[in-house]
């Protein structure tokens, strides 16, 4: 765990630096260069952060829901700890990418909000986190709050694969890789950077997943003391 | 038929309702679970049904020198208890009727239907709609629906809440009759109840 | 085949329950009718687009069934017969037998709209590719209730039954509800059947994964 902590620390801290004080150039000729995207100039440094926040809500999602499933296979309350801390995490990851993402969109393609697919995705995994957290706050023992928020959340999952099929169907898309867009109509987001930015963009994808790690590993051991106290004083 | 259960435990939401309870019953053998209020005896009960799982422990249902699992187990037990419920918008006839179609696995012979509902004293009352009911009378179908499919293992929650003196000695019938060739559990708070029964469990008493 | 048997069994029980109760049907009925009142007097002068009208027909639909299709489980629930049920079926048994009852619902449902919305809006809700029109009801009818069957089962067993049924269907609804919208507009604009063949291919998926996964899961929310 040490390393995971210091590793989150040490990457996060030195993506800030790199990704704001690189300098952009329009013939980069060292290492110490972004090259200039047109249509994004300076705004391209946000994919360094909006990117790798927006997948660590996918993978805080799919640990969620694997800590779900894990808890109706064993019925072990300790999975359905892990598998609610994660999906806390999942909230605040979903609400930052939400926000960068927002911010980001105003600023390169006019406003805040577009309904493009991937901006609908997201909405939808906000609905379905706030339907989970409303599920479990209506339910009154701790044995059916974890089998039926584990249920809830495998449904949801089984329509995540849809939004990829469905959304660039019947919305026009903004994000690089939907339609409209030549270079690739795939689900993932096609990678067009200079070889010291994508080191940087990985290092990032890294470093939020590690700190993600750690916070579910801190959220897990308070949510386990707090379970127990709540034992010894029953 | 015997009916087994090893070291059941239940815990419940943060609690442990019972600890370890374990005994084995045969044909023609009858318990009696006793226990304060909350000490789990309705629990307990739906263990038996297979309608709950416990925390720890196993129960082995043997009939005719075979395991009985899973879904099998209901077709051969009887439940009444005031957690369980029939029908409102159905008369007496068709409650029986409807829930023992939708049981299908066992069809019953004809007649059978006619037969319980005048052993429990509702055959002058069986096409009227159970929400005319009184509560005596629902307990009576209760056990009609209980029986119904000749069950090997008959349980009772509360077997005399509601009744009058009739009913009282109907419950006593049938309590007799299970205890000639099958197996009879009775949960109860009563003591009188309880001496109807070989074996006794008495739970909540490990605090 | 016993459990063929059984689920119509329990079919028929809640086919007959609710003809004497009514329990689900005249909540459906009102609602269509208060539902598309309102969308008239809001639209009243106005010629909506093949697009609005094919929305406010599936904003209709949802609601409606967000208002009914809960009670299959929460009126077992509420009255207790919930334990009766366990005593007699198969947990398969009983997933199946709901997930049939609310298709029927569903279905109808979809009819009453269809024939309200013909009605009042005769100049613009002209079906024009009626082969388009029937897929898309059909197989959204059962996607719509695969996915609402579980989320009642679900609901069945929470404390606030009524507020949280539809927070918890719409955001696993939203892909079925895009999907028909586009397929509806469709069939109203007089597109080629060929067109919609991709959606109609979602439709089917969306409910085979629901159906799926819902019996895969059922056994786990319906037992305590």
């Amino acid at each position: 765990m040490k390393f995971v902590k210091y590793g989150s620390i040490i990457l996060i801290t030195f993506i800030l630096i790199a990704g704001i004080a690189i300098p952009l150039s329009p013939t980069p000729h060292s290492w110490l260069q972004f090259p200039v995207i047109p249509g994004l100039e300076e705004k391209a440094r946000n994919i360094l952060f909006h990117v790798p926040i927006a997948w660590t809500t996918v993978v805080a999602f799919l640990v969620g829901t694997y800590y779900g499933f894990r808890y109706l296979k064993t019925k072990d309350i300790e999975y359905d700890i892990k598998s609610v801390s994660s999906a806390g995490l999942g909230f605040l990851f979903c609400f930052l990418a939400t926000i960068t993402g927002a911010l980001w969109a105003k600023f390169s393609w006019g406003s805040f909000w577009n309904w493009d697919p991937r901006e609908t995705s997201i909405f939808i995994l906000l609905l379905i986190y706030g339907a989970y957290f409303a599920l479990r706050s209506a339910l009154d023992t701790d044995e059916k709050r974890a089998t039926l928020s584990a249920v809830y959340s495998i449904i949801a999952g089984i329509t995540v694969p849809f939004f990829i099929f469905v959304m660039p169907r019947i919305l026009s898309g903004l994000h690089p890789g939907a339609k409209g867009d030549p270079d690739g109509a795939g689900p993932v987001v096609q990678l067009k950077m200079s070889p010291n930015m994508l080191v940087i963009f990985l290092l990032g994808l890294l470093g939020f997943t590690l700190l993600y790690v750690w916070l579910l590993n801190i959220r897990v051991r308070l949510a386990k003391l707090e379970y127990k106290r709540s034992i010894d004083q029953s | 038929m015997t009916l087994a259960l090893n070291g059941v435990t239940k815990e419940f939401n943060r609690r442990s309702i019972f600890r370890d309870v374990s005994f084995s019953l045969g044909s023609g053998e009858s318990l009696a679970i006793t226990g304060r209020n909350g000490s789990g005896k309705s629990t307990l009960v739906k263990i038996v049904c297979g309608l709950l799982s416990p925390t720890r422990g196993t129960i082995e249902y043997v009939h005719d020198g075979k395991m009985i699992e899973g879904e099998d187990v209901r077709n051969h037990i009887g439940l009444v208890s005031p957690y369980l419920q029939l029908y409102d918008e159905f008369s007496g006839m068709e409650n029986l009727e409807l829930l023992s179609a939708i049981r299908s696995d066992r069809t019953l012979e004809d007649g059978r239907i006619d037969e319980v509902l005048n052993d429990v004293g509702l055959w002058e009352r069986r096409k009227d709609l159970l929400r005319t009911y009184s509560s005596g009378m629902k307990q009576r179908l209760k056990y009609a629906f209980a029986v119904v499919h000749r069950p090997d293992i008959l349980i009772l929650d509360e077997p005399t809440s509601n009744l009058d003196k009739d009913g009282i000695e109907m419950v006593t019938r049938r309590v007799r009759e299970q205890q000639k060739s099958a197996i009879l559990i009775v949960a109860t708070n009563d003591a009188d109840e309880a001496t109807w029964c070989s074996k006794k469990v008495e739970l909540g008493t490990h605090r | 085949m016993s459990a063929f048997t059984s689920t119509f069994a329990l079919v028929r029980k809640d086919v007959h329950s609710e003809l004497r109760t009514r329990y689900a049907l005249n909540a459906l009925i009102m609602f269509v009718v208060t539902a598309v009142a309102t969308i008239l007097f809001a639209l009243r002068s106005d010629q909506p687009t093949s697009s609005v009208l094919s929305g406010l027909y599936w904003v209709v639909v949802f609601f409606t069934a967000m208002s009914g299709l809960s009670r299959t489980f929460v009126s077992e629930e509420e009255r207790g017969t919930t334990m009766t049920l366990q005593l007699v079926a198969s947990p398969s048994t009983v997933y199946f037998a709901k997930l049939i009852f609310n298709t029927a619902l569903t279905f109808s449902m979809t009819i009453a709209v269809t024939i309200l919305y013909m009605a009042v809006f005769s100049n613009a809700f002209v079906i024009k590719t009626l082969s388009i029109f029937i897929g898309t009801v059909v197989l959204g009818s059962l996607g719509f209730a695969s996915a609402s069957t579980i989320i009642a089962a679900i609901v069945a067993k929470a404390n606030t039954r009524g507020t949280l049924y539809p927070v918890l269907s719409f955001p696993i609804l939203i892909v079925l509800l895009m999907t028909v919208m586009g397929a509806t507009t469709k069939a109203l604009d007089g597109e080629d059947l060929s067109t919609a063949l991709g959606d109609f291919q979602i439709l089917v998926g969306y409910f085979l994964a629901m159906t799926g996964g819902s019996y895969l899961l059922f056994d786990y929310v319906w037992k305590d």
